[in-house]
């Protein structure tokens, strides 16, 4: 796992312009500069924000990266909770305990 | 002079962006505490405001982050975010690099600090802003606690910190008032957004009014974070604030939950002496 690559590449997207032009010109060459596992490269591809939750993704990053691809607010609480449907509770971070049953 | 003015609101990105999703009724009063707490704080005519927050990975990542920020540049600018998303159009913010860097210097002294030379401001401090100086006329200097990326910095170093905010602006002859920013309990982000633990924002703002150090650093993290979600290690701002104001007061003229906000939304402010905190004819909209 490599949540701190995940969590850099999301952050770069979110505020640094020349990431996030690279994002609209080469995404696959932009995501090859990272350190990410195929899962990771999936999730953030495809994207699954739910996945992404579950990995342990900061919510103030994944919330700015859900938007960029096109999720209104609603659809981002629910794309997290079928995520942890289908994976299972957070894996690491700061939410890894966070969720009462 | 001095210190002017303190008092603490809340800032959560929902308060602009999603508004028109909010009870009217609640949304309101809470909007004209607000407007309150402009009057109040022009009315003590500060020079610069100080405004302690907990940003949200804007400028700061786990690369290099901080514990303790203070801005030192004569202009800033924000939001980092969309302006749709977050409903505050983008503009510049003006600063004091000059009064920044004797303030840093002077807190250099009882506490270690980072200083930045840019910051871009995410809804932390745009959000107060907007209601606080929707002019953008008054020179804010900005400091951040890292409450977003652990480990963080223990409570007692934020209630030094805002000792230590409080001799510095003693020392200087401007007219600085001091806001913080920070959540009590809420879950922001994630898919318990909208959850609020009143029964433990109550408490915790009994401890901040009185101005109780004992209480307030009695906290752990781990007890904040079960009891107040990881939005809860906000607290810091709030006892930061503490410091400075340290033997004062805080009178509460807003309190209540506002799920669509993601934080039970707050305005409180200090009883300094000979300040000019509450203008004549201002109503009180704090809920008992």
């Amino acid at each position: 796992m490599s949540l701190y690559s995940v969590q850099k590449l999301l952050f770069g997207l979110n505020r640094d312009p020349a990431v996030r032009a690279r994002y609209e010109t080469d995404f696959d060459a932009l995501l090859g500069e990272y350190d990410l596992s195929a899962e990771e490269l999936e999730a953030v591809r495809k994207p699954d924000i739910g996945l992404l939750y579950v990995m342990g993704v900061n919510g103030q990053i994944l919330m700015h990266y859900a938007a960029l691809r096109g999720f209104e607010w609603d659809a981002y609480i629910a794309a997290m909770r079928e995520g942890e449907q289908r994976y299972g509770p957070v894996r690491t971070g700061l939410y890894q305990r966070a969720r009462t049953p | 002079m001095s210190l002017a003015f303190a008092g603490v609101c809340s800032h959560a990105p929902g308060i602009t962006g999603r508004s028109q999703r909010a009870d009217p009724a609640l949304r309101d009063g809470f909007y004209a505490s607000l407007e309150r707490m402009r009057a109040a704080l022009e009315a003590t005519r500060p020079d610069a405001l100080v405004v302690i927050a907990a940003e949200h990975f804007a400028n700061f990542f786990m690369n290099n982050m901080p514990s303790l920020c203070v801005g030192m540049a004569d202009q800033y600018e924000g939001p980092i975010e969309d302006e749709q998303w977050l409903g505050i159009r983008h503009t510049r913010v003006p600063g004091n690099a000059a009064l920044s860097q004797r303030l840093i210097v002077s807190m250099m002294n009882d506490v270690d600090l980072a200083y930045a030379q840019e910051w871009k401001f995410d809804h932390g401090i745009m959000v107060p802003l907007n209601f606080l100086t929707p002019r953008y006329d008054l020179p804010v200097i900005p400091v951040n606690i890292n409450c977003q990326g652990p480990p963080l910095i223990p409570l007692k170093r934020c209630w030094a910190f805002g000792r230590a905010l409080r001799r510095a602006c003693e020392e200087a002859p401007e007219r600085i008032a001091v806001v913080a920013t920070g959540g009590i309990s809420h879950w922001p982000a994630t898919p318990d957004s909208g959850k609020i633990n009143e029964r433990w924002d109550r408490e915790f703002l009994r401890r901040f009014l009185a101005n109780n150090r004992g209480e307030l650093l009695a906290y752990t993290d781990e007890e904040t974070w079960i009891e107040a979600g990881q939005g809860g290690f906000e607290i810091r701002t709030f006892i930061a604030l503490s410091g400075l104001i340290e033997g004062s007061k805080c009178e509460l003229w807003f309190y209540a939950p506002i799920p669509i906000f993601a934080v039970g939304c707050t305005v409180a402010v200090a009883h300094l002496p000979g300040a000019l905190t509450n203008p004549p004819g201002a109503n009180d909209t704090a809920r008992p």
